[in-house]
């Protein structure tokens, strides 16, 4: 066992772990950050994609050791004291960004990070950015568009104004929602 | 899956890991950016018994100016790599090819010096490596010793590098008045390359001085594609010259057949590519 400290969505946990422990793992079953899920086994989907030290990377892919003294933050650490949404996950939700959801939290958590180095990304920024995400359901068009109205509304450092579902975005409208 | 157990270390220092992998004997194994060994270990391909960890080996770690080359550390991220502004002044080859590499997540853990100890055929940077040149430094319980690219690379996911030992740093010389090129062809986005073909040229009075041609995924290493470098050698810069020699971009590769591509068809991607990367580099 090898003891470990980490701040996980801003709260600090003191541990022994297992160096086999994968951070995911140490997410999930230990401090109960279920909101962060493997999807492969060969760090291929993006789905348990976290911030560490404020860069997205696949939680499944690092050990918990090698996160010791790091400043980790999961998708359910992105919402305000408050519990409103952050505009990433507002944005997803608006534009219907998603359908099983598996691949939310981490394509909301890659886009996050994508958002931080480039505030106003294009289509194909967005598309690049997020490469390493897979989505099953989707078909990518409404993600792009959530993490591009997401975009505009940061930048407006506001909070997106939640207009009536009539009026979301145009691209959910005409690409049609294929549940 | 979960990985088999193992037990852990992170060192602060170079001494003190390659002392670690000493007394842990051949079942030891270097961790970098993990990239490639987690999923190994998480399908039980790899069952170490101790992770010896670098990422707290600061020394291994950033690029350097050493007058006619660049030092890169080992532990250099390729997210480092590309934001590096000597990478970018005196070896954008290495940044146009990083550039390629899996995704931002993989890129934000994943390093130079692990890629290049990973010799995965399909990896971009030995062919890189290969065509620039460089020198990889090697420190173990024995001493250190440096080793040209051309003789790094082994056989499939196999170097030079002897358990105990440490890829430490890769010096690349810096080219002056040469151009290059990293031209690769995947599936999809986010894969591995099919082939991919680097290119270095070195171009006087309109005529191609010195060219230097390296795959990608033709072989269970990086392969130089000499016949190509010797008919491009003191030839005309011009298209005509560069058809007529890629043509001969497969003559000394060995390609695998796999469910993604037949032998024949990757040896017509080496010619296409390397025509490709040789006229983007400015050959003609
Ligand atoms: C989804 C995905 C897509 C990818 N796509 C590409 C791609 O398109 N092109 C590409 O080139 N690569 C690709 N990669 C691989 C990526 O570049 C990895 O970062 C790289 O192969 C390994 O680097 P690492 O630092 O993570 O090494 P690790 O995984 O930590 O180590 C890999 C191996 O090298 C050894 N090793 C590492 N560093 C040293 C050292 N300094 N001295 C001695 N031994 C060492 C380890 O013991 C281990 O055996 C991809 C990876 C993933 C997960
Ligand atoms: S679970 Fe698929 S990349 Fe981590
Ligand atoms: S919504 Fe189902 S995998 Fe993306």
């Amino acid at each position: 066992m090898t003891r470990i400290s980490m701040t996980v969505d801003g709260v600090t946990y003191d541990d022994d772990v297992e160096p086999r422990t994968l951070l995911v793992h140490h997410l999930r079953e230990r401090l109960g950050k279920v909101g962060t899920v493997v999807g492969c086994d060969t760090t291929n989907c993006g789905s348990c994609t976290v911030l560490l030290g404020g860069r997205g990377v696949k939680s499944c892919s690092v050990l918990a050791v090698q996160a010791d003294g790091m400043d980790v933050t999961t998708v359910e650490g992105l919402a305000g004291a408050d519990g409103e949404l952050h505009p990433v996950q507002r944005a997803f939700h608006e534009t219907h960004a998603l359908q099983c959801g598996y691949c939310t939290p981490g394509m909301i958590m890659a886009a996050v990070d994508l958002l931080s180095e480039n505030p106003d990304p294009t289509d194909d920024e967005v598309r690049e950015g997020l490469e390493g995400n897979l989505c099953r359901c989707t078909g990518y068009q409404n993600i792009v568009q959530a993490v591009r109205d997401a975009a505009t509304s940061m930048r407006a450092g506001t909070a997106a104004t939640v207009d009536a579902p009539a009026q979301a975005s145009p691209a959910a409208q005409t690409q049609g929602v294929t549940t | 899956m979960i990985p088999a157990a193992f037990d852990y270390t992170r060192p602060t220092d170079l001494g003190a890991a390659v002392q670690a992998l000493a007394d842990a004997g051949e079942d030891a194994k270097v961790i970098a950016g993990g990239q490639s060994l987690m999923p190994m270990l998480r399908m039980r391909f790899a069952a170490p018994t101790m992770l010896v960890d670098l990422g707290g080996v600061a020394e291994l770690r950033g690029v350097r100016d050493d007058g006619e080359a660049l030092v890169i550390g080992a532990m250099t991220t390729h997210d480092e790599i590309l934001r590096d502004p000597l990478i970018q002044q005196h070896a954008p080859l290495i940044a146009q090819a990083t550039a390629t590499v899996a995704d931002r997540q993989v890129r934000h853990l994943g390093t130079f010096g692990g890629s290049l100890a990973h010799a995965d055929p399909a990896g971009d940077l030995p062919s890189v490596a290969t065509a620039l040149e460089a020198t990889f430094e090697i420190a173990g319980a024995g001493g250190r010793r440096s080793v040209p690219a051309s003789e790094f690379f082994v056989d499939y996911l196999t170097t030079v590098l002897e358990p105990g030992e440490v890829l430490t740093s890769i010096r690349v010389p810096k080219l002056p008045g040469w151009s290059t090129h990293y031209e690769k062809f995947s599936r999809v986005a986010q894969a591995w390359a099919l082939v991919g073909v680097a290119v270095a040229v070195h171009r006087s009075n309109g005529t191609v001085a010195d060219a230097r041609v390296a795959l990608t995924n033709m072989a269970s290493k990086p392969v130089r594609a000499r016949a190509v470098e010797d008919a491009l050698s003191g030839a005309s810069a011009t298209e005509e010259s560069l058809a007529s020699a890629s043509a001969h971009a497969a003559d000394d590769a060995e390609p695998s057949s796999d469910p993604w591509a037949s032998a024949d068809y990757r040896r017509h991607l080496a010619t296409v590519l390397t025509r490709r990367a040789l006229h983007a580099a400015g050959a003609a």
